[in-house]
């Protein structure tokens, strides 16, 4: 049960297992981003779940194809910027009317006015730090291993290359059906990626 | 309407600001292009013109450590800060240096908030040269207690003293603003540099550097389910630097506005200190992109219209700038008090006339010459007025942090500063510093966010293929075409972008 849990929500960074033959997914390159957010539709009708796209840019509109939700960054920025706001009001409360009051001319030790200046800057400081950390945690980054490397095609994505990616994790994952539904969504070339990195990449036609 | 003649049914929510007369990207560059254009130069063999740069940079950046290491052994002493103005030099190099930076968050975060694609092509170089900035400008302050090696008292850590920081003083204040813009800009900018991490990282022939770019890339793949994450957390830092550059530098005018003294005691410093923090930065930005895009040949990037924008914002701040240069004399006058007063009048016809009038003609006058389309499009004309303005913006820090203090009250202790020799050095020395992280940044990072330009390419949009393609238009049934049976990886790049 829990297995499952964590199964699923590496699934979401992105992150899958292999099955028994080290076979890690099926990587499709696509011609441009139309063809992509197309093909993104087609597999996500087809009923698959632990499939990406990848590419250069962020695609608009490719969300909705791949039936992706709200990014939950927005929590763990406003956790940070709670905790910044409360870390400001206490340091400045307990330092200067607790730990070490100083009496000068009779004002208060700790007053709110001179300190928001401080509470703003950490509210922002640490809001900022928790969208970042909220990223890169939601993305299970960083990730320095990544079965997807040992494609050398998948070296342009980063350039101009658009690649969908069906993981076998995926219930519905079969070597033969899901080349063949990349195919017919208009794959330039399908191959199969292996977690060991010891198969040959397979050209398209020979699936 | 956002339509062209190539795209009649494009979608309108995506194509917002892809009109056809006016690409951001000139040149006909495919994806692939940009890529190209722009790695090439952290990945070709160092040019001999960049070793001689960064031998004159660095050598000015030893300056200022031979003149720091003077001043640190000697004591504060040796520059021209006394009494009465106890304030000189350093604090006029930081307020200049802190208001340099603020060009690079305000275009990385605020344009960016208002969906001006252009600055795209600007923001990664302009947050280097944020970061560089800001570094430059937290020597002056630190070396200016006096006592540098226990500088981290300014911080609430326990220490010797067994006491805490006073968090009343809009010092400490400072303190807190410009290292978390720092720490918040240098996030910014790495988070927007990962995808481009990547792209270095999966050109590299050579071992290290596949290594070494591979671990800052962080494991990115540009999948789409962390895209998705990235834009919200990209969205959201732009949102949080946004307030956070607007109150750096009012924190920055606190220092002065919150004491009494004549000339610093006004509520207008504020925006003022900010409008004024904008157009130096912008300025700074053209003179450094002018020379690069020529040397660098990213023309097609950085464009005309670029430039053009940014001398446009330079008119608007100048003029608001120079507008409250006038509103303060209004102040002083309305005010009715004597001191006040005396300290405009003095500003302008006292001691210190020169400097005043030379900020006068920099920041208010030089920049009205952007009315004029043909000088804001001109590279000589955009390139010297942008160093005048800065100029111009040092004398302003420089005129309100002296005159304000050579004569206060009684006029006893009124005094004449003049900097020292070891004052001159260190400020030059700063802008080694800068040039040399500037230099390094060039060589080793790319300079242009060729993600983001990528992404705000009319080829970018999922739906510039619908049309004349031969694919469906704007249903979701998905384009089905047989695979190819051996597509090599040069006929994908001709399918791709053509109109």
């Amino acid at each position: 049960m829990l297995d499952e849990l964590t199964r699923e929500l590496k699934a979401t960074m992105g992150i899958y297992e292999s099955d028994e033959e080290q076979v890690y997914g099926l990587l499709a390159e696509f011609s441009d981003p139309g063809a992509l957010l197309h093909a993104a539709e087609a597999v996500r009708e087809n009923g698959y779940s632990h499939f990406d796209t990848h590419s250069p840019f962020p695609i608009h509109g490719m969300d909705r194809a791949m039936g992706l939700g709200n990014s939950k960054v927005g929590f763990f920025s406003f956790g940070g910027a709670v905790t910044g706001l409360a870390v400001g009001y206490l340091l400045q409360w307990w330092t200067s009317a607790v730990d070490y009051p100083i009496n000068i001319s009779g004002k208060p030790f700790f007053a709110i006015e001179p300190s928001v200046p401080i509470m703003f800057e950490l509210t922002i400081l640490f809001g900022a730090l928790g969208a970042v950390a909220g990223m890169l945690a939601l993305n299970g980054l960083p990730r320095p291993y990544n079965p997807l490397f040992y494609s050398e095609r998948f070296e342009r994505v980063t350039d101009d290359a658009f690649f969908l990616h069906i993981a076998a994790s995926d219930a519905k994952f079969d070597e033969t059906d899901t080349a063949n539904l990349l195919r017919k969504a208009g794959a330039l070339n399908v191959e199969l990626v292996q977690d060991d990195g010891s198969a040959e990449t397979a050209p398209a036609s020979s699936l | 309407m956002d339509n062209t003649t190539s795209q009649p049914t494009a979608d309108q929510d995506h194509s917002a600001g892809h009109s056809h007369h006016e690409s951001l990207v000139k040149g006909d560059l495919s994806f692939h292009d940009i890529t190209e254009m722009v790695s090439r130069h952290t990945e070709k063999k160092t040019p001999l013109a960049w070793y001689v740069a960064f031998g004159l940079a660095s050598s000015m950046a030893g300056l200022l450590l031979l003149s720091l290491a003077y001043q640190v052994w000697n004591g504060v002493g040796v520059w021209g800060n006394n009494q009465p103005v106890a304030w000189g030099w350093p604090i006029v190099n930081f307020v200049f240096w802190v208001g340099i930076g603020h060009a690079g968050t305000l275009i990385s975060a605020i344009l960016f908030l208002f969906r001006q694609k252009w600055r795209t092509s600007i923001n990664r170089a302009a947050e280097a040269m944020t970061l560089f900035a800001v570094m430059c400008a937290l020597i002056f302050p630190t070396f200016h207690v006096g006592r540098v090696w226990v500088i981290y008292w300014t911080l609430p850590i326990p220490n010797q003293m067994e006491m805490w920081p006073q968090f009343k003083s809009p010092l400490l204040w400072d303190v807190f603003a410009v290292s978390s813009y720092f720490i918040v800009s240098l996030v910014f900018w790495y988070v927007g540099l990962i995808p481009d991490l990547a792209t270095i990282r999966d050109r590299s022939t050579t071992w290290l550097r596949k290594k070494v770019t591979g671990f800052f890339a962080l494991g990115w793949t540009g999948a789409n389910r962390h895209w998705r994450n990235y834009e919200k957390a990209y969205l959201l830092l732009a949102g949080l630097a946004t307030p956070l550059v607007l109150s750096v530098h009012s924190v920055v005018s606190f220092d002065f506005a919150v004491s009494v003294i004549p000339g610093w005691h006004t509520t207008i410093f504020p925006p003022y200190f900010v409008a004024g923090a904008i157009f130096s930065g912008f300025a700074m930005v053209v003179t450094l992109m002018v020379v690069a895009r020529k040397i660098y040949g990213l023309e097609n990037v950085i464009t005309m219209d670029v430039l053009e924008k940014m001398n446009i914002i330079i008119l608007v701040t100048g003029t608001i700038v120079g507008f409250a240069y006038i509103t303060e004399f209004f102040m002083a006058w309305y005010s009715q008090v004597e001191y006040e007063q005396y300290a405009f009048i003095n500003r302008a016809f006292g001691p210190y006339a020169w400097a005043y009038w030379i900020m006068m003609t920099c920041n208010l006058i030089s920049p009205q010459l952007f009315w004029f389309k043909k000088l804001r499009r001109s590279i000589p004309v955009m390139f010297a007025l942008s160093i005048v303005v800065n100029i111009g913006m040092w004398f302003e820090r420089f005129v309100i942090t002296i005159t304000s203090l050579h004569r206060d009250f009684l006029p006893s202790s009124w005094g004449y500063f003049e900097p020292t020799f070891i004052d001159v050095t260190t400020f030059i020395g700063s802008f080694g510093l800068f040039f040399t992280l500037f230099l390094l940044f060039l060589r080793f990072v790319p300079m242009v966010a060729m993600a983001e330009v990528k992404g705000v390419m009319p080829e970018a949009d999922p739906h510039y293929y619908d049309e004349g393609d031969g694919r469906a238009a704007g249903t979701s049934v998905p384009f089905i075409q047989p695979a190819q049976e051996d597509p090599g990886r040069n006929e994908a790049g001709e399918t791709r972008g053509g109109r």
